[in-house]
């Protein structure tokens, strides 16, 4: 009983467990569709391997999400705030690193510190903006993204910045593991601990559920924002310097369909909408599902057509899905609520 | 009310006249007819996009797909008469153009009303959807050779002025805009469904329980919206006479932050079609002239951003003085008794 | 015969097996003041959606001007003359008042164009047969609730309403425009209109009715003409059970120095020169209209108000008051006038409801947050406070009003205040909670806190106040002390002026 207890106060909150198991199965049950249906392709340890780099940039950058749609909020100035931080660290590595030769550690080490800085600032940008301004986040991050975005045209004038000096991380791995997955795993330790054990983690659920009675409640609710909404503009930087370090390129237009990508894994994953509820767990599974199925559909669309449309189909499918899970949460939950009584005031006081 | 609305109104008025100024005092050639021609060639599909986005707005929601429908709309009909119909009639362009744009809208409509979602997030996800499925399944390939009824009509215009340097068009698409325009204000202000979409972005629930048909009414707007985003898609493929899958989809930030800036607000109920008007020109204005003024046009992202924030953010900072002076957001207007009746 | 607007007999109606209405007889006649009481929970407004079509009976017969109804479709319901006026009252804030009226009528007749001569024309008229004056052109988000409520009254007079149904009318009204709206309704009693109260707000049923039901788990357990009625039956018809109160009796410690003492405050026109001191172990008690100041002065205190001057002492320290974390810092606790949306967390369980003031402190090994130590402080608060609650981590809406409002109580008292302000502490709470919140704060009180009460509630005043300060335009301008002044006088006080 206080196992039990415990476990719904903290590791599922609203949600409950049952879609955390769901979520599994349905991981699971891609997982063995795609090895049926692509034997010797999906199922290997090649594979395996090139899923592991792939699904860390999208990962990191739905923690993000996740935070800010906790508060209720929605950061959509992610892949800007990504992509300027990775032209910053790029610019650093391209001008201090000299050519060709491998940049001397203190510039490689100042580039990936470097991303960081500019991606908190951005961060802080849209939490004074949401918090102490008040502009409703979809506008405040429409605006900074529009803005971020902007800034990197402003200064590659375009083009992408080539540099290779963070191919040791985009393509190392230590005990082999690949460093992307490593970083992925780092941040869903720190956020499940931050969500889950923390005042912090506490008063985000609190504000998303109403953000009226954590002001009178005495949260303080500018300072939460201001930290989430600066905890996802970091986030976002990590992602940047993992696309730099993969694509050998910092652009700023890349990575632009993982804004939808994002929200799909994090209602996908469980996360409210309206903010309150959702976990890291719901969201690493979210994450691992579309991973497999982004794989495999592509394998079975170069295998089916063989053209190079297939990549626009996954474009057609995320949206698909998005709308799909969102049309079967409805239905899950019109079940849930018939099988409750209609109102607390229908039924006779206990 | 109405007055602080009307004076936001006169404030973006005020705002571009200003803007007008600084721009012409620093280049004359900002008030030449070629440049104000160009301006109002550059209105005419934002424009109309606009008024599909006022009335999504107004009513609560938002539309961040308007942009993959009026683009899907444009080629797939670009195609469909290029192998069946090449000699169509420009105008039947059009219709099936705007019958695909509302099939479109229907599908936006079908989410939201069905299931009663947050529009941000199924357009995000139909965006994906319309704009993929365009991709991949009818086209990615720019088409350059429009039936010839559309390349004529790209030829047409409404007022020519003879310049030092060549001449200067007026395109009579911007009439097309215009008749949008006072159709829109017509259905808002004098049709009971156009009360409807403000009643349903006011209070749901009181709309509900007036006897408004919410679903219809959303299917209406989201159908209405899909059939101008069509017809938008399709001008703006004649006037630049391509067929372009990859053109529009990007630009629906410029067209919401022109709502916005003219008064709509996100939470819904509010928002004028003189308002978004001048909100589109005054976002046109602005993106339009930084070159006129020396500033390199990669700049024009970050200006439009900067739009966006500061014209939410003043209202927003505004809202929230006011809100602190009378004491929480909780409590209310207090002016009690001003009206009530007597007592006994 | 020709008298009853609405006859129902033996309704039955239960949701997911569980009885919300039984055996259910109500008669509704025209020209007449009828009052549908009982405790929250009990049916009542079950009842009033099995009346407007909103749900459909299980069981029973409804007859509506003579007309009997196998299906009641609220469509159908509202042809008939029924008009319900929900507590929200289903304006639209963005709207012109003038709309709102119209908008109704507009639609019924399935016109497809607005006219908006007709539009004014109808409001003038609608707000002409009620006798009052609110300017057309107003956006209603900017009309006082006073003022909604009689838009409200008019657009369904717009309707032909035979009968109008108020829910709670009266939780947001200042006892003036209380006043007002009972005189506007007598008015419309006259010309043929029936209304049906709903309400616990006791003294106010006793006022204006003429026949009282009374509603008790389901049933209607007692109907009769208001003659036959006081306070003390209905309470016990409501509950079931007698109770009685005891006034709160204070003796100052004469050495101990004020907790709180507020000096010459003020904030723009809410707010003027007021000054107030509260003593540990005392209970002030804060009244005035709507808009008096009263909940101004509590936002003021927790630091939720910008204030223009003034000074405000904590055991004779001097402090600033800018942020509601000022103000927790120095101890004060606010229990907020509407525990929906501005004391719970619906969503969240109880326990975390509870903990949310002192989650900071729950910390364990490293810092983070220490579950055990929280499962032990939520088991020890939904106790004390007696919480009535299967499992304190089912979501805090399935609570009734008045175990909500313990959870918000627990909430504040988890964290050692020692000050706590109450802002309407028993609205919307039914009359055995709020007996015991009563002894509740008279307990705090007791061992040492020093409460301010801001309330309309003059029994609630008289019986938990050692003082009680009377606001008028953001002023103090008397100190009543309870055991000198009764009800009656208190009531005329806090209209006069």
């Amino acid at each position: 009983m206080e196992q039990t207890a415990k476990r719904k106060t903290f590791a599922g909150f609203a949600r409950g467990d049952s879609h955390i198991l769901r979520l599994l199965a349905i991981a699971i049950l891609i997982f063995i569709a795609f090895s049926f249906l692509l034997p010797g392709k999906f199922f290997t340890i090649r594979n395996m391997q090139s899923m592991a780099v792939q699904f860390p940039e999208f990962g990191i950058l739905a923690f993000a999400i996740l935070i800010t749609m906790l508060t209720g909020g929605i950061d959509l100035s992610i892949v800007g705030t990504a992509n300027l931080s990775a032209i910053f660290a790029a610019l650093i590595l391209t001008r201090l690193g000299g050519d060709g030769a491998p940049a001397s550690p203190a510039v490689v080490a100042l580039a990936i510190l470097a991303a960081p800085v500019v991606g908190s600032l951005c961060g802080l940008l849209n939490g004074l903006l949401v918090a102490r301004v008040g502009i409703t986040p979809i506008l405040a991050t429409l605006g900074t993204g529009s803005l971020f975005t902007g800034l990197s045209y402003v200064i590659t004038g375009g083009p992408a910045i080539t540099t290779t000096q963070l191919a040791f991380i985009g393509n190392g791995s230590v005990l082999g593991i690949p460093i992307p997955v490593i970083v992925f795993a780092a941040l869903v330790v720190f956020f499940s601990v931050t969500l889950n054990r923390t005042a912090y983690g506490f008063n985000v659920y609190m504000l998303g559920t109403n953000a009226t009675a954590a002001r009178f409640s005495g949260i303080n609710t500018t300072r939460v924002l201001l930290r989430t909404y600066w905890l996802a503009g970091l986030v976002a930087s990590i992602a940047g310097v993992i696309f730099l370090a993969r694509a050998n390129s910092a652009k700023p237009d890349y990575g632009a369909s993982f804004v939808l990508l994002t929200v799909l894994i994090a209602i996908l994953g469980g996360v409210s909408y309206t903010g309150g509820s959702g976990s890291v767990s719901g969201l690493v599974l979210a994450v691992l599902c579309l991973q497999f199925l982004s794989t495999g559909l592509n394998m079975l669309m170069l295998e089916l057509s063989g053209s190079s449309a297939a990549i626009f189909f996954r474009q057609f499918a995320w949206g698909a899905l998005l709308l799909l899970v969102m049309a079967l949460n409805y239905y899950s939950q019109k079940r849930r609520e018939r099988n409750r009584a209609p109102s607390q005031e229908a039924t006779p006081a206990a | 009310m109405n007055r602080l609305l009307r004076s936001n109104e006169v404030l973006v008025a005020v705002t571009i006249v200003g803007l007008c100024l600084i721009v012409g005092i620093s280049n004359p050639v900002f008030f030449t007819v070629g440049n104000i021609f160009d301006l109002m060639r550059s209105s005419i599909v934002m424009g109309i996009f606009a008024m599909g986005v006022l009335i999504v707005i107004v009513s609560g929601g938002i539309d961040v797909s308007f942009t993959a429908i009026a683009v899907f709309a444009l080629y797939s009909t670009v195609r469909l008469l290029n192998a069946y119909a090449p000699e169509a009639p420009f105008w039947l362009a059009f219709v099936i153009a705007g019958a695909i744009g509302f099939g479109l809208g229907m599908i936006n409509a079908f989410f939201i009303a069905r299931f009663n979602l947050p529009t941000l997030i199924v357009t995000l996800g139909t965006m994906s959807m319309f704009h993929g499925f365009l991709l991949f399944a009818i086209g990615n390939t720019i088409v350059r050779d429009l039936p010839p009824s559309l390349t004529a009509f790209s030829r047409a215009t409404l007022v020519q002025v003879q310049m030092e340097r060549g001449v200067a068009n007026l395109h009579p698409a911007i009439f097309f805009t215009a008749v949008i325009a006072v159709l829109v204000w017509l259905l808002m202000d004098f049709t009971m469904l156009g009360r409807g979409v403000y009643a349903l972005g006011g209070a749901r629930d009181a709309a509900e329980r007036a006897g408004f048909n919410i679903r219809r009414i959303q299917y209406f707007i989201y159908g209405l919206v899909g059939l101008l985003s069509g017809f938008g898609g399709m001008i703006y493929g004649s006037l630049n006479r391509q067929a372009n899958p990859q053109d529009i989809v990007g630009s629906e930030l410029n067209v919401i932050a022109a709502v916005v800036l003219g008064g709509a607000s996100l939470t819904g109920g509010r928002g004028t079609v003189i308002g978004s008007l001048l909100g589109v020109a005054l976002v046109v204005i602005a993106n339009n002239s930084l070159i006129l003024i020396g500033v390199p046009s990669v700049w024009q992202r970050v200006v439009i951003g900067l739009i966006i924030l500061v014209g939410t953010g003043v209202p927003a900072i505004q809202e929230r003085r006011a809100r602190r002076r009378t004491g929480g957001s909780a409590s209310g207007p207090t002016q009690p008794l001003q009206a009530a009746p007597a007592a006994d | 015969m020709s008298d009853e607007i609405i006859r129902l007999t033996g309704i039955y109606k239960s949701f997911a097996g569980v009885r919300a209405l039984i055996d259910v007889d109500l008669t509704i006649e025209r020209s007449r003041i009828h009052c549908l009481v009982g405790e929250n929970g009990c049916g009542k407004s079950t009842l009033i959606k099995i009346i407007s079509g909103v749900y459909t009976r299980d069981a029973g017969r409804v007859v509506i001007n003579g007309k009997e109804f196998d299906e009641l479709h609220p469509i159908t319901s509202i042809r008939e003359g029924i008009q319900v006026i929900y507590q929200d009252f289903s304006l639209f804030p963005n709207l012109t008042v003038a709309e709102n009226i119209a908008l109704n009528e507009q639609l019924a007749e399935g016109r497809r164009l607005v006219n908006w001569r007709e539009v004014r024309r109808i409001a003038q008229e609608a707000l002409a047969r009620i006798e009052v004056d609110i300017p057309l052109n107003a956006r209603v988000e900017d009309v006082s609730v006073a003022n909604k409520q009689l838009i409200a009254i008019a657009k369904a007079l717009r309707q032909n309403a035979q009968l109008i149904i108020m829910d709670e009318p009266t939780s947001a009204l200042t006892e003036r425009e209380v006043r007002a709206l009972f005189s506007v309704i007598r008015r419309l009693q006259q010309t043929g209109i029936a209304f049906l109260f709903v309400s616990h707000k006791l003294n106010e049923v006793l006022e204006i009715s003429e026949t009282i039901a009374v509603m008790r788990n389901g049933r209607i357990v007692s109907v009769g003409d208001r003659s036959e009625y006081d306070t003390e039956r209905l309470t016990f018809e409501m509950t079931g059970q007698k109770i009685a109160e005891r006034n709160y009796e204070f003796t100052p410690d004469v050495g101990a120095p004020a907790l709180l003492r507020v000096e010459g405050l003020n904030a723009g026109a809410a707010l003027r020169d007021v000054s107030l001191e509260v003593r540990a172990g005392e209970i002030v008690g804060v009244t005035g209209l709507l808009g008096s100041g009263r909940t101004e002065l509590a936002l003021a205190l927790f630091g939720l108000l910008t204030v223009d001057s003034g000074d405000i002492y904590v055991e004779n320290k001097p402090v600033r008051i800018r942020s509601v974390q000022d103000a927790i810092a120095h101890g004060i606790g606010y229990v907020p006038e509407d525990r929906l949306t501005e004391g719970l967390f619906l969503e969240q369980s109880i326990g975390r409801n509870v903990v949310v003031r002192t989650v900071e402190r729950l910390r364990g090994a490293l810092g983070f947050t220490d579950l055990q130590k929280m499962d032990a402080q939520v088991k020890e608060w939904v106790g004390s406070l007696r919480i009535k609650t299967g499992n304190p981590d089912l979501p805090a809406k399935t609570l009734s009003g008045g175990n909500q409002q313990r959870v918000v109580l627990a909430k504040w008292l988890a964290s050692n205040p020692r000050i706590l302000i109450l802002n309407g502490p028993t609205v919307g709470v039914d009359v055995g909670s709020k007996n015991e919140l009563h002894e509740m704060i008279k307990r705090l009180a007791g061992e040492g806190m020093g409460l301010l009460v801001i309330s309309d509630d003059i029994p609630e005043l008289l019986q938990t106040c050692n003082r009680i300060l009377l606001l008028r335009h953001g002023r103090i301008v008397e100190e009543i002390m309870p055991p000198q002044t009764d009800a009656n006088e208190l009531a005329a006080k806090l209209v006069e002026g």
